[in-house]
């Protein structure tokens, strides 16, 4: 293991040998450890048939390990008083453990054996099958998610962003346990990962640990990428859903970029003045609602009467993605009249950006999201983890000034950019009567 | 590695002249602070003939007062990056909200007017009552809420408050007015019912000096406690199906009722529960639906013990194919946990899990702001986070064992399925 010099303020940044990433902080404020371990695969690196690979060996990668066996999984952080979980995403799959500093040691020995040595007995990978399966229409109960789904569908048409991350039926149907192994060796190697380890621990003696679980790990082959760019929308493309429900539901996804682009600060300040700021933290964000009874989409849809909700989704991602605004029509508004007025304030301000004191209210809410996301140990890794494995952990460390800098003439730039009319895809969830 | 002791959280705890309770605890790790406002005044106040009165209250109440409008309040909130919860709960309505430690004076002072002078304006009455109608919808059509609403509904029939809606019903909602809310709001919310929670990056002291001028003023008699009854007890199995056939999964909601939250029993109880439903993924349940027979991605038990007997509630979500052998598993694995118990292994297990956590629990201030909320709720003392390693550790498995005897019986179990499923 080589140490290199901390580039950034309170995180030691280190390389394994085997091409490993570590990043370490103290936080000395509670006596826990958390401790994440990301790979860089996610929903976009999967191929036809193979769609839901990734998070399939997700769940496949709880199941038992060579030194691991499967009935003791549970209980070895549990004693410790901890957590455990695991996410899929489009860029990522990531791993957690948070408990007591004692537990140190047996979590990055959880997450050593994850990487190398998981089983994949094929009756495990028939019962996650139709526990997947469970997950998969357990979404489908939701009118809202499915729209999400189709509506991302529509917007991407050869990017692999188009696909769910849960994956499509059919291939979660056909998908084999050799599938899945080969999918899991190809990429959980240490050069493909970032461990990352926050808490009330000493940096050496993480360090020295790290190199005692992982140091001996062989690198694997350089991953092939899948290469596609997704085209230039080139006009509106609609979609409409017409099912039994009870509900109206709207959204409007414009292909907005990657996290690394310039544009990315702006457009997240633009999202604020319309829906209020979510922050940076996907694991958190869910957590509690924006500040948003000032924004111009709050005023225009909900205050008027029109939608009972309203939300703006920005998220950093390593390739674009989508900025996307929904909306849930109050019983008995329409969705044409809730889609008008929508288009009526994004055409506004996509004519006359945002102003002064819309720029001003979105940074100080932009600030006050970072310092409520740096309110635990895990929070922190995360962020940490995050940043690192679709950019670099440079842009979350640097996210306080990038906000700062953001001037009105970007906002307004991205703006005119963004919610063109041809970059948009508009999704309809049009209820139809419940006959039962 | 040096052990891990625990220090307590020793928390500031003063009762204001006018009967409001004031709890701080200073923290220090991000310069922030959570605040916690609770009233006695949840659903349970609602009148009988209008639940969701309460539920109405809460979308209306920061929507102006009698000295600033509600664009007022907006722009203060969403200016310093501030999101205000509302909660209703069966017993409380909580204000919360997480601030910049900067902020905290301006932001308490802002939630100390809306929780006592809160105006209701006429104009924005019709529009929230379109929100909690279109919410009352989309809750008719989640076989999820239909099913836990429906259980709630036959453990505690014949209007019992915590069998009620607490959005309550589309016909309700359309006819209550503002003197409604004006009234409930006289009736329900004054000093005596506050329990004022501070906890992070602020002085203790100042804290309290902050809290005693925003609502030291506050002037009521105390109110008179509502009654809530016991519930009784099921003497047969019920099983009701709502059939939703445009939905993909059906989902399950099988509960019994138990004991309150101040019985004796109640950490053996709460460890018994843990076993069943909640250690690990989901306990003995998770362990046979889930691992063992993959047929459902989530399964669970909660137990909530409260002021009266509160409900344990096993869920889950399964395939219309899996409902009846799903549960049959839930009944398989309650028999035998009735019959022969927990093993001393899973009893331990549980217990140092729960004592473990406790850290993690307490990690925030958001975390903090509730555990303290909790235990003045239930009257569990200051020192109840170092009395609370005691009291499960103390718990036997016989008496563990006996909570699963008293607790679990599928012959007196009540269970609802909502979604694409039928009685043959």
């Amino acid at each position: 293991m080589t140490l290199a010099p901390a580039a950034l303020k309170q995180i030691t940044q280190t390389r394994c040998d085997n091409g490993l990433k570590v990043l370490v902080q103290e936080e000395h404020t509670a006596p826990l450890a958390s401790v994440w371990c990301w790979y860089a695969v996610g929903s976009k690196d999967e191929r036809p048939g193979l769609t839901g690979a990734s998070h399939w060996c997700e769940h496949m990668n709880f199941k038992g390990t060579t030194n691991i066996p499967r009935d003791q999984v549970k209980g070895i952080i549990e004693q410790f008083g901890g957590s455990w979980n695991g996410y899929t995403w489009i860029d990522q799959t990531t791993y957690l453990e948070t408990a007591t500093r004692d537990a140190l040691d047996r979590m990055l020995f959880i997450e050593s054996e994850r990487m190398g040595n998981c089983l994949y007995h094929p009756d495990d990978c028939e019962s996650e099958r139709t526990v997947i399966m469970s997950e998969l229409q357990g979404g489908e109960n939701d009118p809202d998610q499915l729209l999400d789904q189709e509506v991302t569908a529509t917007a991407f048409k050869a990017h692999t962003y188009r696909h769910p991350t849960i994956g499509w039926m059919s291939d979660l149907q056909t998908m084999s346990r050799e599938d899945l192994f080969g999918y899991y060796r190809r990429h959980y190697v240490p050069n493909n990962a970032t461990l990352v380890i926050v808490g009330d621990v000493d940096t050496d003696d993480v360090l020295r640990r790290v190199d005692h679980h992982f140091g001996r790990m062989p690198a694997g082959p350089e991953i092939p990428r899948l290469k596609t760019v997704e085209p230039e929308q080139t006009g509106e493309r609609r979609v409409t859903i017409r099912r039994e429900g009870t509900t109206a539901y709207l959204k409007m996804a414009y292909h907005a970029p990657g996290v690394s682009d310039s544009q990315f600060f702006p457009l997240l300040i633009l999202d604020a003045a319309l829906t209020g700021a979510k922050g940076l933290n996907l694991w958190a964000s869910f957590r509690v609602p924006p500040p948003q009874r000032s924004t111009r989409l709050y005023r225009a849809l909900v205050e008027q009467g029109l939608a009972s909700y309203v939300s703006g989704s920005l998220l950093p991602t390593a390739q674009p993605f989508l900025f996307t605004v929904s909306a849930t029509a109050t019983d008995g508004a329409s969705l044409a009249s809730v889609e008008a007025r929508l288009l009526e304030e994004l055409d506004r301000v996509r004519r006359e950006g945002i102003t002064e004191g819309e720029l001003g209210k979105a940074k100080a809410q932009l600030h006050a999201r970072l310092v409520f996301d740096g309110d635990s140990v895990t929070n922190i890794a995360h962020q940490l983890g995050y940043f690192e494995t679709i950019a670099n952990v440079g842009v979350i460390t640097s996210a306080p000034a990038s906000i700062a800098a953001v001037t009105l003439d970007e906002v307004a730039a991205a703006a005119r950019i963004v919610l063109a009319e041809s970059n948009r895809t508009v999704g309809w969830f049009d209820p139809l009567p419940v006959r039962s | 590695m040096t052990p891990v002791i625990y220090a307590g959280l020793a928390p500031v705890r003063t009762t204001l002249d006018n009967g409001a309770v004031f709890l701080a605890k200073e923290t220090r790790t991000t310069p922030a602070v959570a605040i916690n406002l609770a009233m006695r005044a949840g659903s349970i106040c609602d009148p009988a003939s209008a639940p969701g009165t309460t539920w109405l209250l809460s979308r209306m109440i920061d929507r102006g007062t009698r000295t600033r409008s509600g664009d007022a309040i907006a722009e203060d909130l969403d200016g310093r990056g501030i999101t205000l919860t509302v909660t209703v709960s069966r017993h409380l309505f909580s204000l919360g909200c997480s601030c910049l430690a900067e902020h905290f004076e301006p932001v308490l002072t802002l939630l100390g007017d809306v929780l006592m002078s809160p105006s209701f304006p006429e104009a924005e009455i019709a529009t929230r009552k379109g929100e909690v109608i279109t919410a009352i919808r989309q809750d008719e059509d989640s076989p999820a809420v239909r099913a836990t609403e429906s259980l709630m509904a036959l453990l505690y029939p014949g209007g019992h408050p915590y069998g009620r809606p607490t959005k309550g019903s589309i016909e309700i909602v359309e006819s209550l007015t503002r003197d409604h809310l004006v009234r409930l709001h006289a009736d329900r919310f004054a000093p005596t019912e506050l329990t004022a929670v501070v906890v992070g990056d602020v002085d203790a002291g100042r804290a309290r000096d902050v809290t005693a001028r925003v609502f030291g003023g506050w002037r009521r008699p105390p109110l008179p406690a509502v009654p809530v009854a016991s519930p009784t007890p099921a003497t047969a199995r019920r099983r009701v199906v709502i059939p939703m056939m445009n939905k993909v999964q059906a989902d399950i909601a099988y509960g019994l009722t138990t004991i309150r939250r101040r019985d004796p029993a109640y950490y053996a109880f709460w460890l018994m529960n843990n076993a069943l439903g909640q250690y690990s993924i989901g306990g003995r349940l998770g362990d046979s639906i889930r691992e063992r027979q993959g047929m459902a991605y989530y399964v669970s038990s909660s137990l909530d013990a409260n002021v009266v007997e509160g409900p344990l509630v096993i869920r889950a979500g399964v395939s219309p194919a899996n409902v009846d052998r799903a549960v049959a598993s839930i009944d398989e694995e309650l028999t035998l946990l009735r019959r022969d118990g927990l093993t001393a292994k899973e009893l331990d297990e549980s217990r140092r899990y729960l004592i473990g956590s406790m850290p993690r629990a307490l990690e925030t201030n958001a975390g903090i702001a509730a555990f303290l909320q909790s235990e003045e709720f239930f009257d569990l003392g200051l020192d109840y986070d170092m009395r609370l390693p005691d009291l499960l550790g103390a718990v036997t498995l016989d008496e563990a064992n006996a909570a699963a005897r008293q607790a679990l019986d599928p012959a007196r179990a009540t269970l609802v399925i909502a979604g694409p499923y039928t009685d043959r």
